[in-house]
């Protein structure tokens, strides 16, 4: 809690929301998080209001994107307020950096901010009390505060949070020396699985999505891009598409200039009354394109450039012993080259933002996991200053990592201020298939040299992708500190001589980060290539990789070239702990009768464990298989995340993780012919429908009172060697590359 | 043409090939159908005509003269999938959900005690990315009082 202090506010008014006279309104700072500038200043990350009707307010600072997280905080300011959940409301936050990081990304929303929100309902709970007790003038320890009022037992008085509030704001917060925590067993919300905010709202079709926001008088465009990525409009016609009833405008928009960040794109919008118009009117565009230097790009010929390098000594990033003394005397070496294809993310709603340009200022309302990123990025497409920017975050139909990258909103913006009106910039499916921020694709390359036992003496691992640093004029073709941290600088095995390389790649096309990032690439390679040694070993692969793990024990990542990752936090407080790895195992095993369950005629269960965004996770997984038909009965997944909040939506992410994986493990695959990426739709841009998806996911979830670490993300990376290690086990074919349903006889 | 909406009487006199999808959305602000596709491919328009799940996006306006259209908003969150659906939590980010769930009352319309082939023919045309189907098939279960 040293990070965090709350403090009484004077401001009334947020977002479109004004406190009426006598509410106590409380802010929450969080070190750490202000603004550089601002260091001095107090800015609340997390505002609490408490109305003197009794209306709770608490304001939102995270995206809902599906996990929750929007209302899951909420909930923690109201159990430890003691408040009644039915009588608070979650205002969502519009952009701004007093918030601290409100990009809803890396699976930190609780990690982050559950401190915060502990903090802030503790200290208006403890206001209500003083204020009750000065009121009855009694002692404030014998009034208590319990569903949305105070009692003081002695003389049977009790006053409502409402009717206390003018009060309560009267007085100076506690110090936060003062505040105390209950325990787990008194949490009323925590965990105790109440539906989110916008669950009831999504289920009566009254979700507002970016692509239902409207501003009065706007015109809907849909915007043409290069089909190469960086490529320069040479020239277009517009007159077929403005005989399209409904169109009102074709309008060019620049082409960003190098490194790309988050600009536009640029393209030819054709702005209609309505969406059909504008999609019409698309349709009658005729446009010539100045291809440029990537319209040479394929990403078949690519993927041999990268297993070339991979091949090749790269930059070491991590380093012990001497791995060529070990090989020379291993009694048996085994080498192998995995393969990864870049990846859309897809999310159901494609992009979409509507924005306002008047009068120097814009007002956006848009889909977006980051508010800050609009501002600065919408600011800088229209040359005004970001505190210009007022980003109204609507609920978004998915993320995954697409939507904190504001490409979009600027087009809108852009346009908005070339027509005069507000105008709503809707991606197509093919949009978003084709000009995504694609996921990496990779090449690993793994060797080991095994004793007589099987064991690995020495392993060797190198990894080359395009990084994402390149979206942001990154030239040296190396993978950034992050990615070398997701799995590939952490290995948690006890192996006496070990190195970790990673061989150069440039990008051609935009890479972005998506649902678990490099760890999808790294785990496929590292979990496969463990259960084959384990076979080579004739062992049990979770037997082996227990072996392989060691005792349970702490490990300090020390990287070469670089600190190690570890999603910011020091290794004190998160540090990689094998035993909590080998619990998740042991459970996993335990749960899905692992070794127990009959092999063979297409059938069999595959395994693989991973640490990432400080989380644990392993998975057993179940198929059968005939012929190019992979079916998966069950899987199950067990998940330690330190403490938890809404053990229902750490469920639901696990759920959603294990088909998510399941999506890129088997059927997803972005390729590129002449610069032009070959996928537009559902259709050959595969995702895992109701029958493709695992038919049984089994949740098995790790009570425990670590740190809490994360939830969105960390599901995924086991699932795609676990099925692969499935396949194996079923059919006795090694498939190496993503995704598998290709390397299916 | 005249259909009708929700119960209401329309009249269209634009485009017959406008597809239903958009004169709900943008004609009629009825928002809860959602674009995703646009090529029939995941289901997330799907709303009802003459009682039977159709893809909205693919839906000429043309062909509805005379036409009974029902949609998400029609069912008032108080049909007994949408109390399914809440009961199990259903929903994650919440954006393909109104075309699920249209989707499950027809098919529980036409198939009242369906079978787990039942579910997985008539749901498998709805992509949900954060894959909610295992609860998806849990509401449909519960609301139609099958066992799990």
């Amino acid at each position: 809690m040293s990070r965090v202090s709350v403090r009484t506010l004077e401001r009334r008014t947020f977002l479109k929301y004004t406190f009426g006279t006598g509410a106590l309104i409380l802010g929450t700072h969080v070190d750490g998080w202000a603004s550089d500038a601002d260091k001095a200043a107090f800015h609340p990350s997390v505002y609490l209001g408490i109305e003197s009707n009794g209306d709770v307010i608490v304001v939102a600072h995270r995206s809902e994107m599906g996990t929750g997280a929007r209302s899951t905080l909420p909930m923690v300011v109201a159990d430890f307020l003691e408040a009644d959940w039915k009588r608070v409301r979650v205002e969502q936050a519009i952009g701004d950096e007093k918030y601290g990081s409100q990009n809803t990304d890396g699976s930190c929303s609780i990690r982050d901010f559950v401190d915060a929100m502990k903090a802030a309902g503790v200290t208006a709970r403890l206001m209500l009390e003083q204020a009750a007790a000065r009121q009855w003038g009694v002692p404030a320890a014998e009034c208590a505060a319990r569903n949305h009022e105070v009692a003081h037992a002695k003389s049977g008085r009790k006053a409502g949070f409402g009717e206390l509030a003018p009060l309560a704001a009267k007085l100076t917060a506690p110090d936060k020396s003062a505040l105390r925590f209950k325990p787990a067993s008194e949490y009323r919300y925590i965990n105790k699985n109440v539906p989110a905010a916008h669950q009831q709202d999504t289920i009566n079709g009254k979700g507002l999505f970016g692509y239902d926001a409207s501003m009065p008088g706007m015109l809907i465009a849909s915007v043409e891009h290069s089909p190469v990525y960086g490529g320069k409009l040479a020239s277009f016609d517009a007159a077929e598409a403005m005989k399209v009833a409904g169109v009102r405008a074709v309008i060019a928009i620049d082409r960003f200039k190098e490194p790309h960040n988050f600009q536009a794109l640029g393209g030819v919008a054709v702005l209609a009354d309505h969406t059909w118009a504008a999609m019409q009117g698309r349709r009658k565009l005729s446009v010539v394109w100045d291809a440029g230097v990537h319209a040479s790009y394929d990403s078949d010929r690519y993927r041999e450039q990268l297993i070339e390098t991979a091949k090749k000594p790269g930059k070491v990033v991590a380093a012990r012993g001497d791995v060529e003394a070990g090989l020379a005397g291993a009694a048996k070496t085994h080498e192998a080259i995995y393969t990864t294809p870049l990846l859309a993310h897809a999310p159901m709603e494609p992009p979409a933002a509507v924005a306002e340009f008047k009068d120097g200022k814009v007002v956006c309302h848009a889909a977006t996991q980051n508010p800050q990123a609009v501002q600065e990025t919408v600011a800088a497409a229209v040359g005004i200053d970001k505190k210009d920017v007022t980003c109204h975050v609507t609920l978004l139909g998915g993320g995954f990592g697409r939507k904190s990258k504001p490409d979009y909103v600027a087009e809108a913006a852009i346009l908005s201020k070339k027509t005069g009106r507000p105008v709503k910039v809707v991606w197509t499916r093919e949009d978003d298939v084709r000009h995504d921020f694609h996921h990496s694709t990779a090449a690993m390359y793994l060797r080991a040299g095994l004793d007589a036992s099987g064991r690995p003496a020495a392993w060797l691992q190198r990894s080359v992708f395009p990084s994402i640093n390149t979206t942001f004029g990154d030239t040296s073709g190396y993978g950034m500190e992050v990615e070398m941290g997701m799995g590939w600088n952490d290995l948690p095995y006890n192996i006496p001589n070990h190195r970790a390389e990673n061989g150069q790649a440039l990008h051609h096309l935009r890479i972005g980060w998506l649902r678990a990032v490099a760890n999808v690439y790294h785990a496929f390679a590292i979990h496969s290539f463990v259960d084959e040694l384990a076979h080579l070993a004739g062992k049990d692969p979770v037997e082996y990789s227990l072996g392989l793990l060691g005792p349970g024990r702490k490990i300090e990542v020390k990287p070469v070239g670089m600190k190690y990752w570890n999603h910011d936090q020091d290794q004190e407080k998160y540090p990689l702990d094998t035993a909590r790895l080998r619990r998740v195992i042991e459970t996993v095993a335990a749960r899905s009768g692992w070794g127990r369950r009959a092999k063979g005629n297409g059938h069999g269960w595959g395994f693989a464990a991973h640490r990432s965004f400080l989380t644990y996770v392993a998975i057993a997984t179940e198929v059968q298989v005939e012929g190019r038909a992979v079916r998966i009965p069950n899987m199950h997944i067990c998940v330690d995340a330190g403490q938890t909040f809404h053990e229902d939506r750490v469920h639901s992410q696990m759920e959603g993780a294990c088909v998510f994986g399941t999506s890129l493990a088997m059927l997803s695959e972005i390729s590129v012919k002449e610069g032009k990426v070959v996928q537009s739709n559902f259709h050959n841009y595969r995702v895992a429908r109701l029958t493709e998806a695992p038919a049984k996911v089994h949740v098995h979830l790790i009570r425990s009172d670590a740190p809490p670490a994360g939830i969105g993300e960390p599901g995924v990376p086991p699932v795609a060697p676990s099925i692969a290690n499935a396949i194996f086990a079923a059919t006795g074919q090694r498939i190496r590359d993503l995704p598998l349903r290709k390397g299916l006889a | 043409m005249q259909l009708k909406v929700n119960g209401t009487n329309r009249a269209f006199d634009g485009d017959p090939e406008m597809p239903l999808l958009w004169y709900l959305r943008d004609l009629l602000d009825l928002k809860g159908t959602k674009y995703s596709c646009g090529l029939g491919l995941c289901g997330s328009c799907t709303v009802h005509v003459e009682g039977k799940a159709v893809r909205s996006c693919q839906t000429r306006m043309g062909s509805l003269a005379g036409k009974s259209v029902v949609t998400i908003e029609a069912l008032n969150g108080q049909h007994a999938v949408q109390k399914a659906w809440m009961e199990a939590s259903v929903p994650q980010c919440g954006y393909c959900q109104s075309g699920q769930i249209m989707q499950a009352v027809a098919l529980l319309k036409e198939k009242p005690k369906p079978t787990d082939q039942d579910i997985d023919a008539a749901m498998q045309g709805i992509i949900c990315r954060c894959g909610t189907y295992q609860r998806i098939r849990t509401a449909i279960k519960a609301a139609a009082g099958v066992k799990a």
